[in-house]
């Protein structure tokens, strides 16, 4: 499947693709159509309010849920018809970091870094001590080799986890709130070092995040990702176009200012409190 | 709500539970499937990798924290199985047959099932705690993600480890069972202690020592199936990790007593 990519002769096909997908839990369609394109080398930044399915979409794109409807395509294949060993294959090149880094708790710093490279190549351990070294220096946590990951910061989690996901060179990097719970410091330190792998290694990234501060600095292109669909993506620039615009234009841009503005008055709330609000409470219209 | 919710009567209950009981049984059997293929895999096929390292690491770790309390245990199993013996056989002036009777049943039965109750609570709680806590922190999803089989990385290592921790202590247990029965008879008198030794190996047949190891090592898998089968299905939290330590211990005892249950029944029909 890589020479699919390389025999590839236009560098601007998107590496991820999502297409028409749709979630349900239950009855509830979390995600309901989402169609978006991640091109080679960019920055694509995916927010939304809490709840709106950003994680799950981002669990699409990394094989580890499958949709109800619709497909994802990783470097032009479909997730869905790949075979378990063709997954592992599109697996080792694209890395993720999790919302709380995930380390491996029973195994230290290094050893966590260490791991997809002893699983993975055939690399003797010399080598790999020089990597996990490396790969530490880039995220600025050399000295914390030897810690367990219970003895160190939220952020330092972060940035082991960081250090974990691009140990095999990987061409995508997944994030998942990468800012989340972070003091704004450390926060801005992790968006550098998303920049930095971006520009210095060209690694393409996929950012979840509800940190508009932080999306704004990481981003290339943006989407807005609202009740399970895709509001609108766009370049960075017309994302702040929309934030600086006047209210009023149109519902779905009233929507995403609201979101970026992170005001309290709007139509996202709006909407919250007409929902079934005045039923709840009269007990109407909800019995089975 | 404006209605009372219906409450479900006796037979959808009674389907419910039935439900619950199949799926429960059959994601089981899938994960014994998946983590025998990959067990079989990583054993015979050579390139395969198989994680020899993981598998001693929990074997030592299972085995070694169990080691102590099988030992105690099992030698005060023998004491009460001594003491208890002695009212009934001794007005008929057969004490002696008290290191047969032990004999018998420690070796075929109470060394495998007390070493597997007792592994339940040794490697099957921490084993479901460990595994549930590693899905609570999403490392199971790292590990999927760096395209790490977690039931060849996680699951076949623990499964293996607690069934050859469990036929280890079970001899260990044997042994114990029957220097319990001899230390007791040491106090009940020359009638129980003097030939002790001889009289159960003169009583034991290989097959009492060896079908005891066969139902040990289908208790070893039961405990280990169970306890990663519920740490990996674990939702919602730390709650979720307790609750799926507490189904494991209970869930195990109930799979090895029934288990023992039908070997026991099927050994005697076959007179093995």
């Amino acid at each position: 499947m890589s020479e699919v990519v390389q025999d590839n002769p236009n560098r601007e096909s998107p590496v991820v693709r999502v297409i028409d997908l749709v979630k349900r839990f239950g009855t509830r369609a979390v995600l309901d159509g989402v169609d978006l394109d991640v091109l080679p080398g960019e920055t694509m930044v995916v927010m939304g309010p809490s709840g709106c399915g950003k994680s799950t979409l981002l669990r699409h794109m990394i094989g580890s849920m499958w949709p109800d409807a619709g497909r994802v395509e990783l470097f032009g294949r479909d997730l869905g018809e790949m075979g378990e060993a063709e997954l592992d294959q599109a697996r080792k090149r694209f890395g993720i970091l999790f919302q709380s880094g995930a380390l491996f708790n029973s195994m230290t710093v290094g050893e966590n870094v260490a791991l997809p490279l002893r699983e993975h190549t055939n690399l003797d351990s010399d080598t790999i001590d020089i990597i996990v070294r490396i790969k530490l220096e880039l995220v600025g946590l050399r000295e914390a080799l030897d810690r367990m990951p219970a003895e160190i910061s939220g952020g330092m989690k972060k940035r082991a986890g960081l250090a974990r996901a691009i140990a095999l060179d990987p061409e995508i990097l997944f994030y998942d709130e990468p800012s989340a719970g972070l003091d704004p410091v450390t926060s801005a330190e992790i968006d550098q070092l998303i920049m930095d792998l971006s520009h210095k290694l060209g690694v393409t990234s996929v950012v979840v995040t509800h940190e508009m501060d932080s999306a704004f600095r990481i981003a290339d292109r943006m989407a807005m990702l609202d009740r399970g669909r895709i509001l609108k993506m766009g370049s960075r620039q017309e994302f702040e176009e929309i934030r600086d615009d006047q209210a009023g234009r149109s519902p779905a841009g009233d929507i995403i200012r609201q979101f970026l503005r992170g005001e309290s008055d709007g139509p996202i709330t709006a909407r919250r409190l007409s929902s079934g609000y005045a039923e709840d409470i009269l007990g109407v219209g909800r019995g089975r | 709500m404006s209605r009372e919710p219906i409450q479900p009567n006796m037979v959808e209950r009674l389907g419910a539970l039935a439900l619950a009981c199949v799926r429960y049984c059959g994601g089981m059997a899938l994960l014994l499937g998946r983590a025998s293929r990959l067990a079989f895999r990583g054993l015979f096929v050579p390139g395969v990798r198989f994680g020899r390292d993981a598998l001693a690491a929990q074997i030592i770790r299972i085995g070694m924290r169990s080691l102590g309390i099988v030992v105690l245990v099992q030698v005060f199993i023998g004491v009460i199985l001594a003491l208890q013996m002695t009212p009934p056989l001794a007005p008929w002036g057969q004490e002696d047959k008290i290191a047969n009777i032990i004999g018998v049943a420690g070796f075929r039965m109470l060394g495998p099932i007390i070493t597997a109750i007792v592994m339940c609570g040794f490697a099957g709680a921490s084993i479901a705690a460990e595994l549930g806590t590693m899905v609570v922190s999403e490392e199971i999803e790292a590990l999927e993600a760096t395209a790490l089989n977690p039931i060849r990385f996680l699951v076949v290592p623990r499964i293996l480890a607690t069934l050859v921790v469990t036929v280890l202590l079970s001899v260990v247990a044997d042994v114990m069972i029957a220097l319990g029965g001899y230390l007791a008879g040491l106090t009940l008198g020359p009638e129980v202690h003097v030939g002790y030794w001889q009289r159960m190996r003169e009583q034991l047949e290989y097959r009492d020592f060896f079908t005891g190891l066969f139902q040990a090592g289908v208790f070893g898998l039961l405990i280990g199936l169970i306890a990663c089968y519920e740490g990996l299905k674990v939702k919602g939290g730390a709650e979720g990790v307790g609750r799926a330590t507490t189904m494991t211990v209970v869930y195990s005892i109930v799979a090895i007593i029934v288990a023992a249950c039908l070997f026991t029944v099927v050994f005697y029909i076959y007179k093995v």
